[in-house]
Parts: structure tokens; sequence; C-alpha cells
């Protein structure tokens, strides 16, 4: 009995010294899905963010590109994830418009936040060649006639859609024109071989096309001017009109992550974001810096949730 | 001439010729293991780039992916297993070669016009790069559209087993394709309400069933005779194949420079082309399917030259062309050298070194290659079924590293089946490949299209390119049709 006792005592032991090694997240390589295709804007934010978790937690942080659907795909496969913090995900403004398009019923109440490390604004460009000169050139040619200025940016119902259905809403055009694609780079593509005719996209997503004299900004759709680009005008002093709508991308576990998980994830962001390195980086490329932890984003993804409702209904894209 | 000096001493640091060294050597193991692709040693390496300053750790990406598939082309050759789409193009030609005894011939061929085409699509980036990147930007879902038949269609036309058998695979290839979700509207079709068909097939595990699972079902393919196709050396008699057929080398290189430079379509497309090609213009076309090495001389050197030009949009316009420069573009990135123009304007050394990386890393080609085929010789003295059993659990490993989930093995061992199958029937299975990876682009560019011309079909002859293309590739279906019906009108 005595023997058997101290069988048992070991036995405990052993799984508790086994319980205690495990204890320490992360133990082993953590996966970030992106829902969106590798060299674009949320795979180079989520990249940097996985390399300073990397620096910092000392397990790698790979990042998978789970492309398609509009991002539907990614988004439905970090909800779906194991909950147990070996899979994350960088999730993107898309999801503020999921339920409210009928695409799939995910919500933000489908994910657990980590954090908010991005937020920015949007612009809309025609191609160097492109007859419309400025602004007021562009919504004077979607007042004349919607259906024959083709915009593009990225996935129908996207934040660049909406942005774009609410900019010839405001215009005073009839039904907006949108040729959806998997995202900034093919529709640029479409832009400047003269297929479409505008294209709402991110600053830094145009960068490289915009240096080399093959696109041409007209307006950026925040209600302040982008300090990288003081000489574009926001959509309000180019043409009167008031466009404002942003997009966001945050870092979020699927639902019920353990808390420990999410919060030591949390910390370890909340120090990367204000690292010098993050902030060069976004700088460099012109990602605006915006960091909110767990409980705030979860504030900041309702209150994104109820305005793109407003909007997508005001744009008629919202499916009743 | 001062910022190409630069360029040298920013590659000719040890850490730079060591990065070189131990990359290449990893990307051709890699890539030499039937199962395991290019794409994956590349993603392999990121992580160490993050310790590694900007040059060595641009290098290590070249030199992994030149290396590993070049060395996709050894499994084809020895085992008929490519390791990437494009050695699909050509690996029963290869296989058919090894059988015939002449496979250190095959080796040598592909290894030597991998190389040169290297070199050549490095002449050509070095000299016009962003000229070509100008013309890569007028290309839009319209022409992309017809690129991508014309590619379908070159697959259809040559592969072995007769028109109508190849194009079964096609279509089966690109039905394949169609499960998943909608690229433009994410509507599921054929998910059957499971989350892992909603993401659609994944061509890598239904590469690896198709041709290694396949080719171990089969069971009757003698390795051992396969070895005995290695004897002799291996660039034995490549020098007089290459002379002979020079001319195919020179286009095989200028046309792989020229549709490896369109981002999304070049480098996979490019070696079937330029196979088809091949034989379109050869003096014995009759003599391709059965060991002849003239369209892999062609297909060989296209494949390295695409894989040259793919870097261009990419590094001028930080437009990826495929998966491989996308983990580059984002190594780049965060290494800040930031594609654009300015890559070439204002640290323009930083750019010769990029380029001079691509040279060494074709230049070691060779001896590494040869390396490797002496190497993977003694290795087919290992009895079949051990040999079977390894390649089968690489297969099983490759296949669930490609999707890391279980059902990359479903996916695997369904499409090992239906090659198994195919074999017996006599139907190519390498066109199911190309309709699998081509699907998605065929598919999304015609939707695009017609959104754009709103529902109208004559949308794809208004383009001067788009028409010319579209008029090429109803050129190559009717033509032979048209020849075929006035000679039985003629005979009596």
């Amino acid at each position: 009995m005595k023997r058997l006792l101290r069988l048992a005592a070991v036995g405990v032991l052993t799984f508790m010294s086994g319980a205690a090694a495990h204890a320490e997240y992360p133990e082993k390589a953590v996966t970030i899905i992106v829902p969106w295709a590798a060299g674009g804007g949320s795979d180079a934010t989520a990249r940097i963010v996985a390399k300073l978790l990397e620096e910092k937690l000392g397990q790698p942080f790979n990042v998978v590109n789970r492309t398609g659907g509009g991002s539907v795909i990614g988004h439905t496969e970090i909800s779906k994830a194991d909950p147990d913090g070996y899979t994350l995900g960088n999730i993107t403004t898309e999801l503020s418009m999921f339920h409210w398009l009928g695409q799939t019923e995910l919500s933000y109440k489908d994910f657990k936040p980590i954090g908010l490390f991005n937020a920015d604004y949007g612009a809309i460009f025609v191609a160097a060649n492109s007859p419309y000169k400025s602004l007021q050139d562009l919504v004077d040619a979607v007042k004349k006639d919607s259906k024959a200025i083709a915009g593009g940016g990225a996935n129908i119902g996207g934040v660049n859609h909406l942005a774009w259905a609410s900019f010839v809403q405001a215009a005073g055009g009839q039904e907006p024109f949108w040729v959806p694609s998997e995202g900034a780079a093919p529709a640029l593509q479409l832009l400047t071989s003269g297929a479409i005719q505008a294209a709402v996209v991110q600053f830094p997503e145009a960068r490289a096309l915009l240096e080399a004299g093959e696109l041409r900004a007209l307006a950026t759709l925040g209600t302040k001017r982008n300090a990288s680009y003081p000489d574009v005008p926001t959509v309000e002093e180019a043409a009167g009109l008031d466009v404002s709508i942003s997009g966001w991308r945050g870092l979020a576990a699927p639902l019920n992550t353990p808390d420990e998980v999410v919060s030591k994830i949390e910390a370890t962001l909340a120090e990367v974001t204000s690292s010098q390195e993050f902030i060069d980086f976004m700088n460099s490329r012109q990602f605006g810096v915006n960091y909110l932890g767990s409980a705030d984003f979860e504030k900041y993804l309702a209150d994104r949730d109820a305005q793109f409702g407003a909007a997508l209904k005001a744009a008629g894209l919202a499916k009743e | 001439m001062e910022a190409f000096i630069q360029a040298v001493g920013l590659i000719t640091t040890p850490q730079t010729l060591v990065a070189i060294a131990i990359s290449c050597t990893f990307g051709l193991f890699v890539g030499a293991i039937p199962g395991l692709s290019a794409t994956m040693a590349t993603a392999l390496l990121v992580p160490f780039t993050f310790y590694l300053d900007p040059i060595p750790a641009i290098a290590t990406v070249i030199a992994c992916t030149t290396m590993a598939i070049t060395a996709g082309d050894i499994p084809a050759v020895m085992l008929r297993i490519p390791g990437t789409p494009s050695s699909a193009a050509y690996a029963e030609e290869a296989y058919a070669m090894t059988r015939k005894g002449q496979g250190s011939l095959a080796m040598g061929t592909l290894l030597v016009s991998a190389c040169i085409g290297g070199f050549i699509g490095f002449i050509v980036l070095a000299l016009v790069a962003p000229m070509l990147a100008k013309v890569a930007l007028r290309f839009s879902s319209f022409e992309y559209f017809w690129l991508a038949a014309l590619g379908l269609s070159c697959a259809a036309l040559v592969s072995g087993g007769g028109m109508i058998k190849s194009v079964i695979a096609l279509l089966t290839g690109l039905a394949a394709a169609t499960v998943g979700m909608d690229p433009l509207t994410a509507t599921p079709r054929f998910t059957f309400g499971v989350t892992e068909l909603s993401g659609g097939l994944s061509f890598v595990p239904a590469m690896i069933g198709l041709f290694a699972v396949g080719e171990l079902m089969r069971g009757d393919a003698d390795v051992r005779a396969a070895s005995g196709g290695l004897v002799g050396g291996v660039f034995k008699g490549v020098g007089s194949t290459l002379s002979k057929y020079r001319y195919s080398l020179f286009r095989g290189a200028g046309f792989g420079t020229l549709i490896g430079a369109l981002p999304g379509a070049g480098g996979d497309l490019g070696a079937w082309i330029a196979y088809a090609f091949s034989k379109r213009f050869s003096r014995t076309p009759e003599r391709y399917g059965k060991g002849h090495p003239e369209g892999l001389v062609e297909a060989g050197a296209c494949n390295n030259a695409a894989l040259c030009s793919a870097w261009i949009p990419a590094m001028v316009f930080g437009i990826p062309g495929d998966a491989v420069t996308a983990i580059a573009v984002g190594v780049l990135f965060m290494k800040g050298l930031n594609p654009g123009p300015q890559l070439m304007t204002e640290n323009v050394q930083n750019f010769y070194a990029v380029m001079l990386i691509f040279v060494i890393a074709n230049a070691l080609i060779i001896p590494l290659g040869w390396l490797a085929i002496r190497t993977a010789r003694r290795l087919f003295s290992v009895p079949r079924h051990y040999l079977a059993g390894v390649i089968l659990i690489f297969s099983i490993v490759g296949s669930y590293a490609a999707v890391n989930s279980l059902f990359g093995i479903v996916v695997m061992a369904g499409f090992g089946v239906l090659a198994w199958w195919f074999g017996k029937a006599g139907i190519p299975i390498a066109p199911v490949i190309l309709g699998m990876v081509m699907g998605p682009l065929v598919e999304q560019n015609f939707l695009t299209s017609m959104i754009i011309s709103r529902g109208n079909f004559l949308g794809f002859f208004e383009r001067p390119i788009s028409a010319t293309l579209g008029v090429m590739f109803i050129a190559i279906w009717l033509v032979p049709l048209a020849i075929k019906l006035t000679r039985r009108l003629r005979a009596p």
C-alpha cells in the first residue's frame, strides 16, 4: 500500500512538473492566418507583427495566406481554428461588413480580439494617361453616366467598394459600377492597362506605381490629408463631398482562446506596436500606427459594425 | 559602373557567400525530394533571413528558389515525379529518355539549358527590366484570359496519348479547380458544406498524388532500369545536343523571359508553351514523347529564364508574380529594400547585387546539380520496395505541409487513385495539373473581363493585344481542323 502511494505520488509529481513545463505559452510555432494575398498591405503588416512577436516570444510566428472569397475563407478559417492560442489571425475591415452583406454570418462576435495595430484611409487613383485630371473631372463624369466609369480596388462589399459607392452617391451618380478583384495589385494592373477608369486603394499599395509615374492620385478619402502625400487634397477640399471611410487591421484569436494566452499576446503586441522598429516600418510604408488593447478593440469593432451597417444601407448594398 | 563595383563588394562578403552556398544546397535537397516543393523550401528559409543583412537575406531566397526549381527536374527524370508544375510539362519525355538508358543525357541537358536560360534571362533583365515591366503593366484581365487559354491549348495539343485524351485530362483538372468558393463573389461550389472543401483542392497535394502516389500504385516502373539509365557521365553528349538544338535553346530562353515578366501567369505556363513550340517547329515532331531531348532543351531554358524575369514586376512595381516572389517581396520590405522604381534609381547597387546573385545561383546549378545526380544514383541501388516506402512518407509529409491539414493527404490519395485509373485508360496526367493551376486564373480573368465589358463577348476583341491573342487561340484550334477537312474533301 505504501509502495502504491509512493508510486502514485511520483506519478502526480511527474504529471505536475509536466504541466508546469507546458504552462509557458508559446511552447511551439504559432500560425498567423492572413485572409489576403501575399504582397498586399494586410500581408505586409501581419508579417512585421509576426516577426516582432517572434522576437519577443521566442517561437516562430508563421504567416499563412489563406486567400479567396473576398477574405471570407481566411476569416472563417481563423474563427474555426483550435482555440489553443497556436492559430491566430489578422482580421481586417471586411469583417465589419460580411453579415450586413449576407456573405456569411461571421462577425466580430465570432472572434476574441487581441489588439488593433493599424487604421488608415484610402484614396482615389486614375492612370497617368487618364482624361480625368482632377477629382472634379471624375465627379462630373460619374454624374453624367456612372455606368461608364468602372471602379476597382478589391472585392465586392469591401471597404474600397463601399468608399466608391458612397463617392458615386455623393457625386450625384446613379448605380456605382464596381469591378471586383482579389486585392489592390490586380486592380492596379487593370487600371494601368486601361481596363477600368478609377481605383480606390490605400496609398502604400499604390506607392511604387505612383513613384513610377504610372498613376495619379486624385483625392484621399480621409478627413485630413495624408502626411506622406501633402499635395493630394481630401475629397472635401477637391470636390466639396463628404466621403470618409477608413479601413482597419488587427490581431484576433478564435473565440474561447484561454484568457491568459490572449493577455500574454496582448501585452506583447502593445510592446511591439510601440517599438521603434514597428513604427519605422509602418512609416516607411505609410501605414497608420493605431494600437488598441483587447477590450478597446472589441468596442471599436462594435462601433465599426454599426457604422458600416449604416453606410452599407445608405449605399443600397446591405441585405435586408 | 561605380555602383556595379559596389554591388560586387556587397555580395562578396563572407556572410553573403555562405548564405548562397547553404541555401543553394538546401534548395537542391528540398527540390529533389519528390513531394517537397520550391515554395516550401523558400518559405522555410524566411525565418532565417530575419537574422541576416538585407543582401544575404535576399540572396538566400533567390539561391534557394533557383536551385529548388532546377532540382525539381531530378525526380521528374528518374521517377516520372515532377517537383514543380513546370517540370510536369516534360516529366513524361524525360522519363522516356531514362527508360531508354539516356537518363544522364536528359538530366545533363536540363541542367545546362536551365543554366544558360538563367543567364540569358539575367542579361535581358539587366538591360530592359524597366521597359519589360512597363509592357507587363499593359496586360489586363482580357489579355490574361487569352494567355491562359493559349497555355491550356498547348497542353492539350502536345501531351502524349492523343488530343481527345489530353482534353479529357485537362478538363478534369479545370473541373477540380472549380471546387471551393467562386473567386469573385465567394459563392461556395461543390463544397457539400465541408469547410476544407470551401478553400478548394490545392494543387500541391494533388500533384504529389497524381505523380508520386500514382506512380507507386502503378508499380510497374522499373527503378533499377532507371538507375541503369544514369550510368555514364552526366554531361556526356550534352554539348552536342545543345549545339544541335541551339535555336530551341535561345527561343526557349527568350520566350521564358517574356512570359515570366507577366505577374501571375508566367512561371507555370512557360515550360508548357515552350515545349509545345518546340514540338511545333521541330523537324522531327514524331519523336516527341518517346524520349527526345529537343523539347527538354527549350522547356528547361524557358523555366529558368522565366524564373529570372518573374522578379521584374516584383522589383519594379511591387507586384509579385507567384508564391515564391511574393515571399521574396515580403523579405525585401522587411529589409528596407522596398520594391519600386527607386530601387533602381536611389540604391542601384542593391539592384545590381540582386542581379549578381542570380548569376551566381545559376552558375552553381551545374556543379551542385552534378553532385545531386551522383548522390541520387547511389540512392537507386536501394531496393525498390524500400525506396517506394520512403517516397510515400515524403509524399504524405509534403501533402500535409502544403495545406497544414490532414485534408491534404486525403486530396493526395484521391488524386493518386485517379492517376492510377487514368494510367490504365492511357490518359496523360500532366494536363490535369496544368488545368488545376490555371483554372482559377482562367475563371477569374474571364469573369472580371465579362464584368468590365458588361457581358459583351466582343470585349475580348476590342483591345489590340487581346484581339491578337484571341485570334491566335482560334487559329491554334481551327487551322489543324481546317487542314484535315480540306485533305478529306480533296481525297476521293
